[in-house]
């Protein structure tokens, strides 16, 4: 547990300029037919200091993948910056693989993020090869990036083929092929959706090491909230484009504000919650983002009149509670909450 | 007596030459009404026992033991009679409902299939019937016009419950029945299936690598470790006190949130399942075990039972397959003979 | 299920990427044995290839003129000329052989030259999407729905007679199926999860198309190759025997014209006409059998269905 009490300090020095942050980042998709462009997202400030886990949390369709690929520079922005070390990112063809270099992608299905006909050695030097070409060094740094993910003795993988791995060796044959690169940010998206319960952990514990070793940033986005309990320094919480709640994962987990974080957290299993707040419906739609507060036609707060009886339920139905800014302190979107 | 019977349940793959055992003596009972939740991660033979259950294995798989529902056998069965049991003894809820739902058909018509099937009713009657099934599903009857791709995830895996339901079967398999779905929407499926099950009295088979969905849901909980089941027994207590070592592994690798303990520390299990085609010595798990002794290298334990079952109250008999829960090992410690791969255990006990 | 390894592995870079290919063509090969009709067509397809090579060996080309043939017109197959002699009194089955040498070049030249531009169209249009892909596939299409022989017939009666004319009429004609279809795998391997992996490690078009959708695409290519390399031999033979070939080169379609031209089908000759056709026929046989098998190979999906 020193680990964690570096952590704690590590995350203090909040005047630092962040790694890498969403300034007022905006992403529409242009609608097909008679549909409206999609707000996928919408208005986001989010911060990642260096040496931080930063999970960004939500259900499918909130925008969480979008915004981690805006992140990434492979979605240009329709309004807002991404900015890295606080430079804007450019996206010219050479400054975006300049950028490429320092910020990895983990994607969520290990066996789809790596091509079926190139060998773990091959997948892991492709970056390399990218930015270096063929060095003499090459075969070292491959052997040393995979025994740092946890494949040892690295050798044994260099000429083995995707499918003759298990899924949890081929997540570990990804995150060494961004390794490799010596990158400073990791942006993980899903990165252990699709493994098994009994792999889940390994992999979450490799993040963490990875970042107390190499003092890597990541920015993990998950529908998982105990993924952001095992192993994130700060969650933000993602509805319908917006971050709902952000702050550190002990507050937001542990005591939730928004209506939405509180409903995520009552129905896990063996959550303990007497009632859980089951919403009904599915995630709403992003091309009609409702007026007000986008949660409030699913909120359980507003539908049992405590919103009313703490005088708000009018401004939920119309007034918007605006955008979170970034930095690390603990935040919001809620009349309610911050009634 | 147990609605689903399966005793020494044994499956092997021919792949090329080679036989390759994917369930290797797996046994649980299943009584009228509870639900039993199958634990274990990929490749543990979990899917092959559910495919089992109703026949559904391709040709290159040769199975043995007994399926005993109702307490006829499965695998003896003539082909009309399992026809029949398939629909209204029977039925499977498929993962990955986007596969599992014809892509070219609307939902309406493919929920009413089993029934114009298995049952001579008119076609006023199916459609009032699929209304009602997608009533009970939570949909609107008018989504019957809807084809899958119109549908989200959540609805889809709906639609599937319903064709499950169609036939009004007194047993139902869930195959990993919400993997890949939100939290949100996990939870709306798993309050439906509970209560689709309790109102029309169906017992219930949920197959699943998280152990925790499987906990909150189900009454008995049987984990799977290469092919076999190593533990067995009532839901809470196989959750929160686990015997068999692997089981304890699963139950931790989803935190509870708030636990201080999980906190910037995940549980795994190192390791991988082993080669089903080149199994180790003794006890399967004994590679990836964190409390391995040297015997269990030449023990293969069978399920036994870990807490004398109340006389009368079968359901509180627990049993797990680890050699530290065998009585004369925990009072003598000698070495015991290689246990025969057998998993009569449990039946003896109650 | 981790790939065990138990051979000593390769110490530099370079000599990985030649063990992997080592492993890899074993492989390959291992699974081309198994399908029969393959072997079949590889054998037939081996004799010819070693005929038309080795044919200067055992064929005196000064025999094959018109005015140094060795025998009389129109013998019957005989101990001399197992294959009896044509018009001019040379021996059908020296002319069958060397015309091989022809058809074979042919065959293989504009098949390289219809895959080679038809992955190119195919790979960019699908890649770039957009107007380039509109652009190229409405070329595309333009070519699709001329019908081939005509466009040959017309290149051939343009330009001059001659080999290369009736490679380029051939080649010219057969890409279009070979660019829908490499469009058609690219736009699926496009839709990986890999391929944005290769974005997001900081990789450019080039490197995408090469090192990505380029091996991903070749198996269906080299399977498509193998069958289109039968259709091209057919195709010369067919432009030969409408006479629009190099007359002053033997290949199979022009001995069936001149068969054809010297009445050998009235006059019941059938030596003339029955080899050169037969030779086509089992060319493109071998072709398809191999090109059938590297599929099975090389299409997973095919080899389960076995």
């Amino acid at each position: 547990m020193t680990a964690n009490a570096e952590r704690m300090d590590a995350a203090a020095p909040a005047a630092l300029t962040p790694v890498l942050s969403a300034e007022g980042l905006h992403v529409a998709f242009k609608g097909r037919g008679r549909r409206g462009s999609a707000r996928a997202v919408d208005g986001v400030d989010l911060d990642v200091h260096a040496g931080e886990i930063v999970a960004l949390v939500g259900e499918s369709g909130c925008g969480k993948t979008t915004l981690a690929r805006a992140l990434l520079g492979l979605e240009r922005p329709t309004a807002g910056r991404v900015a890295f070390e606080g430079e804007p990112l450019r996206y010219g063809m050479r400054p975006l693989k300049t950028y490429r270099r320092r910020v990895q992608l983990v994607l969520q299905d290990p066996s789809g993020s790596l091509n079926p006909r190139h060998t773990v050695y091959d997948a892991v030097a492709e970056g390399l090869r990218i930015h270096e070409g063929h060095t003499a060094d090459e075969r070292d740094r491959v052997a040393a990036a995979l025994s740092r993910s946890g494949l040892r003795p690295p050798e044994r993988f260099f000429l083995s083929y995707p499918h003759e791995l298990s899924g949890g060796q081929r997540q570990r044959v990804v995150i060494a092929g961004a390794l490799v690169l010596e990158p400073e940010v990791i942006v993980a998206d899903e990165p252990v959706a699709s493994l098994d319960a009994s792999v889940r952990g390994e992999i979450l514990g490799l993040l963490l090491r990875l970042r107390d070793e190499l003092g890597l940033s990541a920015l993990v986005v998950t529908h998982d909230l105990g993924l952001a309990w095992n192993i994130a320094d700060r969650a933000a919480v993602m509805y319908l484009g917006r971050v709902v709640e952000v702050g550190p994962v002990e507050e937001v987990l542990a005591s939730p504000r928004h209506p939405y974080t509180r409903a995520l957290l009552s129905v896990l299993p063996e959550s303990g919650a007497d009632s859980p707040v089951i919403l009904s419906g599915e995630p709403p739609d992003p091309t009609r983002v409702p007026a007000g507060c986008r949660f409030h036609a699913r909120c359980q707060v507003l539908g049992s009149g405590q919103a009313d009886a703490a005088g708000v339920a009018g401004r939920c139905r119309s007034e918007d509670p605006g955008v979170l800014s970034g930095g690390t302190a603990t935040q919001v979107a809620c009349h309610w909450a911050n009634a | 007596m147990n609605y689903l019977e399966v005793k020494d349940l044994r499956v092997t793959y021919r792949a090329g030459e080679g036989e390759i055992p994917a369930v290797r003596g797996a046994g649980f009972g299943l009584a009228p009404g509870s639900k039993l939740g199958v634990a274990g991660e990929s490749g543990c033979g979990k899917s092959t026992v559910a495919l089992a259950l109703l026949r559904l294995l391709p040709r290159s798989a040769r199975v043995q033991g007994e399926i005993l529902l109702d307490g006829e056998d499965v695998l003896t069965m003539r082909w009309g009679r399992l026809r029949a049991v398939r629909w209204a003894g029977a039925s499977i809820v498929f993962q990955g409902a986007m596969h599992s739902l014809n892509a070219v058909r609307r939902v309406g018509d493919q929920i009413a299939e089993p029934i114009l099937l298995h049952e001579n009713a008119t076609p006023g009657e199916v459609s009032r019937r699929v209304g009602r099934l997608l009533e009970q599903v939570g949909l609107p009857r008018w989504r019957a016009k809807a084809y899958p791709h119109e549908l989200s995830g959540g609805q889809r895996q709906r639609v599937m419950i319903a064709m499950a339901l169609a036939c009004e079967p007194r047993l139902l398999i869930a195959d990993e029945p919400t993997t890949a779905l939100d939290v949100m929407i996990q939870a709306q499926i798993l309050r439906l299936i509970d209560r689709l099950v309790g109102e029309h009295g169906i017992s219930m088979m949920m197959i699943s690598h998280d152990l925790s969905v499987l906990a909150e849901t189900c009454d008995r909980l049987a984990v799977m470790y290469a092919g076999r089941v190593v533990e067995e027994g009532p839901a809470d207590s196989v959750f929160a006190d686990a015997r068999h070592p692997y089981t304890a592994a699963l139950s931790s690798a989803f935190p509870k949130i708030g636990d201080p303990e999980s906190r910037r520390n995940p549980h795994g299990l190192p390791g991988d399942p082993p080669d089903p085609a080149d199994p180790p010595s003794g006890c399967a798990f004994r590679p990836r075990c964190p409390v391995a002794e040297e015997r269990c290298s030449t023990v293969d334990p069978v399920l036994w039972p870990v807490e004398p079952a109340a006389v009368g109250n079968g359901a509180a008999g627990r049993a797990a397959a680890c050699v530290r829960m065998l009585p004369e090992m925990r009072s003598a410690g000698v070495a015991a003979e290689p246990a025969e791969p057998n998993v009569a255990a449990p039946e003896e006990s109650r | 299920m981790s790939g065990p390894q138990r051979e000593q592995v390769p110490v530099t870079a370079r000599a990985l990427a030649w063990e992997r290919r080592r492993r890899a063509l074993a492989g390959f090969w291992r699974e081309y044995a198994r399908n029969r009709a393959g072997l079949f067509g590889l054998v037939g397809l081996s004799v010819f290839v070693v005929l038309a090579v080795a044919a200067p060996l055992f064929v005196d080309p000064g025999e094959l003129s018109v005015t140094g043939a060795p025998g009389r017109a129109h013998q019957p197959p005989s101990l001399a000329y197992p294959l009896g002699t044509d018009t001019f009194g040379r021996s059908v089955l020296d002319l069958v052989v060397w015309g091989a040498r022809i058809s074979l070049t042919v065959g293989f030249l504009a098949t390289a030259m219809s895959v080679a531009l038809g992955t190119l169209i195919g790979i960019v249009a699908g890649h770039f999407g957009g107007w380039t892909s509109a652009v190229l596939m409405r070329v595309t299409d333009w070519f699709l729905v001329l019908p081939p022989l005509v466009l040959a017939v017309a290149l051939a009666a343009v330009m001059t007679r001659s080999t290369l004319t009736i490679i380029i009429a051939i080649g010219v004609t057969v890409w279009p199926a070979t660019a829908r279809l490499v469009r058609a795998q690219t736009l699926a391997v496009e839709a990986r999860p890999y391929i944005e992996r290769a974005w997001a490690l900081g990789a450019g078009h080039a490197h995408v198309m090469r090192r990505h959708v380029l091996p991903n695409v070749m198996p269906v290519v080299l399977a498509q190759t193998t069958l289109l390399v039968a259709t091209s031999i057919i195709a010369e033979s067919t432009l030969a025997f409408l006479g629009l070939g190099d007359p002053s080169t033997i290949s199979w379609g022009g001995i069936l014209q001149d068969a054809r031209n010297a009445g050998a089908v009235s006059s019941g000759i059938w030596w003339y006409m029955v080899p050169p056709g037969l030779a086509i026929a089992l060319v493109a046989l071998s072709f398809t059998l191999c090109g059938r098998a590297l599929e099975g190979v090389l299409n997973p999906k095919l080899r389960e269905r076995r």
